[in-house]
């Protein structure tokens, strides 16, 4: 099984030259080809020859091919030009480590220490390699599986946990790191970081904005009104869909009957498919967004075609929706293998390297677990505070009730 | 500056411009609001004045707008936002509860929400459907929100700057039926606090308590009772949430009897919450039960009914002659 390299592609493409490819396209995953046949079988209205949602198609960006060899790409070869080998060893050590603090999460929700976990195992390509795209000053938008992203941006992992045992509903300054707070109601942030990216453009600064997704929350009005605004006000965001082809149970052919990424010319900006198990590419890809952005070309549609390995969270349960076979074909297709065949091959990491890498990741693990354990329940008048900025009345007087309910315990030597 | 009479508004006018005058992070948005100067015209020239980046033109989606205000919010910016009707706002109903309402609290009070968003709301004009709607008790139910509404034009003038200088997300309702109301308007008068119940007019005899287009209805009523020799005390809340119970407390402490009115549908309302309350605070002191006066549970009628659904004169007197009956 394997993803077809492309050559050099031009962002904005027609549908009408896909067409002649189309019939040439990958065969994508097995279940996924059969789909591609039933619900786009009949063509999706409007584009002909566009194709299938579910296959990947002739457009997809690669720069390593699944055996982790490096493919030539006229447009984004220029945006990695300038890696370094060093800089390669770093992008495989964030997606090595990224998967352990994911397992490590996974194991600890197994274990009740965590009332929830959303995996991002097979994601971490994408999710690193667009992170990495990201400058210091751009500010970041996730959604709640971004802990990839959080890592290129310098967020403690176990900061991430804290939601997720249920001891705060957020718990960071998105400030610290310009990495906004995850959220749950799905596509929200699109129009947060809409938002910001209007107010960094009256701002007259050169930063940009990126904003997390997938292909669900494609389907939410929210997104569509992001693409709205973004564009009439031409805001320096990017918005990078991970079609990570599940929604809890839903395939993304119930999300859309065309590429998801052809959805940005209906809005009047550049949508991108990128193999999102490929980090090269996805750090190219997005490094060329981010600067369209910079520079007032305003926002592009990255659409990273990729696959979650695990179930949507640990509440969920894929056997009942997907075959084996399907996962099977992705994990030929596996982030962090292709990168370390190419880093092999070429001789950029050693021995040494992937030994020294595994310690780190064993500590990484340890350390999520000791801090996770050690993680102390909120003080009781938590629920009170930060409601309000400014105060209000009605808090006031019910932590004064609540008060004097606990000091009722207290009085009868029960209470802390 | 001297008084001056205008429109409420007008006085809201003057507001968001004194407001986008001060302070550069202020901005306006909204469908309409720039050349047109919103379907009420409360935005009337603030365009020409201040600019297209400042008094903005948005897109017709109003998730898309509150969502926007969020986001500029974050890098700093102070956006008044406004939905043309009560009933459109619940496209956006979302992002406000689940997004607005919570974000300080989630980043552990590391950021900050001050974000306006702008309703023009009730009945009385004659409008279609989805035009008329009260649907204040539904804001003021999330904890996240602050939920005022001005009954006259000073009100309006001082409450806008003061949401906008507010830290919190505010829901400002404006009563639409008495935009063109005139009243004296003081820009240099230090006004009180923005949660403040005020004493509307004293009175001996009963409380009423009211806000937004309901606050005249009840003037008037008491003006109508004094005829007949009762003494009215007519108490505008100004803020549904927080409620100001400490002076409907004193209020009802003196007059021993309460009735709210507004014109939201009376049940689990703002009324039934001061009711509630009151009972718990007042129970000694009074002489009778609280009593509401609302719309009923039925969509807004069509604009033929609406004087039959709204709280008119007739409605409240009713409401206090039963209560000084018991």
């Amino acid at each position: 099984m394997t993803v077809e390299s492309t050559a050099a592609r031009k962002p904005r493409r027609s549908a009408g030259t896909t067409a002649a490819k189309s019939g040439a396209s990958t065969t994508g995953t097995k279940s996924a080809a059969s789909k591609r046949t039933s619900a786009a079988g009949k063509k999706s209205p409007g584009v002909p020859g566009a194709p299938g949602a579910s296959g990947p198609g002739p457009e997809l960006v690669q720069l390593l091919t699944p055996e982790g060899e490096r493919v030539k790409d006229a447009t984004y070869d220029p945006y990695v030009a300038d890696i370094t080998p060093e800089d390669l060893r770093g992008l495989y050590r964030d997606m090595v480590l990224t998967r352990r603090f994911d397992a490590e999460a996974t194991s600890l929700q197994r274990q009740g220490e965590l009332g929830l976990w959303a995996s991002l195992l097979g994601q971490e390509a994408a999710q690193i390699g667009s992170g990495r795209a990201t400058r210091e000053d751009d500010y970041v938008f996730p959604t709640y599986r971004e802990h990839g992203v959080a890592w290129c941006r310098g967020v403690d992992p176990t900061n991430l946990l804290g939601m997720f045992r249920g001891v705060n509903n957020g718990g960071w300054d998105p400030n610290s790191n310009n990495f906004h707070l995850y959220t749950i109601v799905i596509g929200s942030q699109t129009l947060h970081a809409t938002g910001y990216a209007m107010g960094v453009a009256k701002d007259g600064a050169d930063s940009a904005v990126i904003a997390y997704f997938g292909d669900g929350a494609s389907s939410q009005g929210d997104v569509a009104e992001s693409f709205t605004f973004s564009a009439v006000y031409n805001a320096p965001v990017v918005f990078f869909c991970q079609n990570n082809q599940w929604a809890i149970s839903e395939p993304t052919e119930k999300q859309t009957r065309v590429p998801l990424y052809q959805r940005a010319q209906g809005y009047g900006f550049p949508g991108v498919r990128v193999d999102g198990n490929d980090v090269l590419a996805c750090l190219a890809v997005t490094k060329w967004a981010l600067e369209r952005a910079r520079r007032g070309e305003g926002p592009t549609l990255v659409e990273a075609y990729t696959y979650r390995m695990g179930a949507h969270t640990t509440s969920d349960d894929p056997t009942k929706y997907r075959a084996d076979e399907e996962r099977e074909s992705w994990e030929a297709k596996d982030p962090i293998l292709r990168l370390r065949a190419y880093l092999e091959a070429s001789n950029h990491a050693d021995e040494g390297f992937f030994a020294e890498l595994e310690a780190e990741s064993e500590a990484l693990g340890k350390r999520v677990r000791e801090v996770v354990r050690a993680m102390p329940d909120p003080d009781r008048f938590a629920i009170f505070e930060n409601v309000y900025a400014d105060g209000h009345a009605l808090v006031d007087e019910e932590r004064a009730q609540f008060a004097a309910y606990q000091a009722s315990f207290a009085d009868e030597g029960e209470g802390k | 500056m001297a008084a001056e009479k205008m429109a409420l508004a007008k006085a809201i006018n003057e507001s968001l411009r004194t407001a986008l005058d001060a302070d550069p992070k202020v901005l306006i948005m909204g469908e309409d609001v720039g050349k047109l100067g919103g379907v009420f015209r409360v935005t009337d020239g603030l365009q020409k004045d201040f600019g297209e980046d400042r008094v903005i033109d948005t897109p017709l989606a109003e998730s898309g707008i509150v969502g926007t205000a969020i986001g500029l919010a974050l890098r700093g910016y102070r956006p008044v936002v406004e939905i043309q009707f009560d009933g459109f706002v619940f496209p956006a109903y979302d992002q406000i509860v689940t997004q607005l309402a919570k974000m300080h609290a989630r980043a552990l009070g590391k950021i900050k929400l001050p974000v306006v968003i702008r309703i023009p709301y009730g009945g009385g004009i004659g409008a279609v459907e989805h035009h008329s709607e009260s649907p204040e008790a539904l804001f003021a139910h999330v904890a996240g929100l602050k939920v005022v509404s001005p009954s006259n034009a000073s009100d309006a003038y001082w409450m806008m700057q003061q949401a906008i200088q507010s830290d919190d997300p505010v829901i400002f309702f404006e009563p639409k039926r008495r935009y063109w109301d005139k009243g004296e308007v003081t820009t240099d008068a230090i006004p009180g606090p923005l949660h403040k119940a005020v004493v509307a007019r004293e009175g001996s005899d009963l409380t009423l308590a009211a806000y937004g287009p309901m606050v005249k209805v009840c003037l008037e009523a008491a003006a109508a009772a004094q005829e007949e020799g009762k003494s009215i005390e007519v108490l505008d809340l100004r803020s549904m949430s927080p409620i100001d119970f400490d002076s409907v407390q004193a209020s009802v402490e003196k007059t021993r009897r309460l009735v709210v009115v507004h014109e939201a549908p009376v049940f689990l309302g703002t009324g039934a919450e001061i009711a509630a309350r009151i009972t718990e605070r007042c129970f000694y002191h009074l002489e009778a039960p609280v009593l509401r006066v609302g719309g009923y549970h039925a969509p807004y009628p069509p604009a033929r009914l609406e004087e039959e659904y709204l709280p008119g004169l007739d409605r409240v007197l009713d409401a206090v002659d039963r209560s000084l009956a018991y």
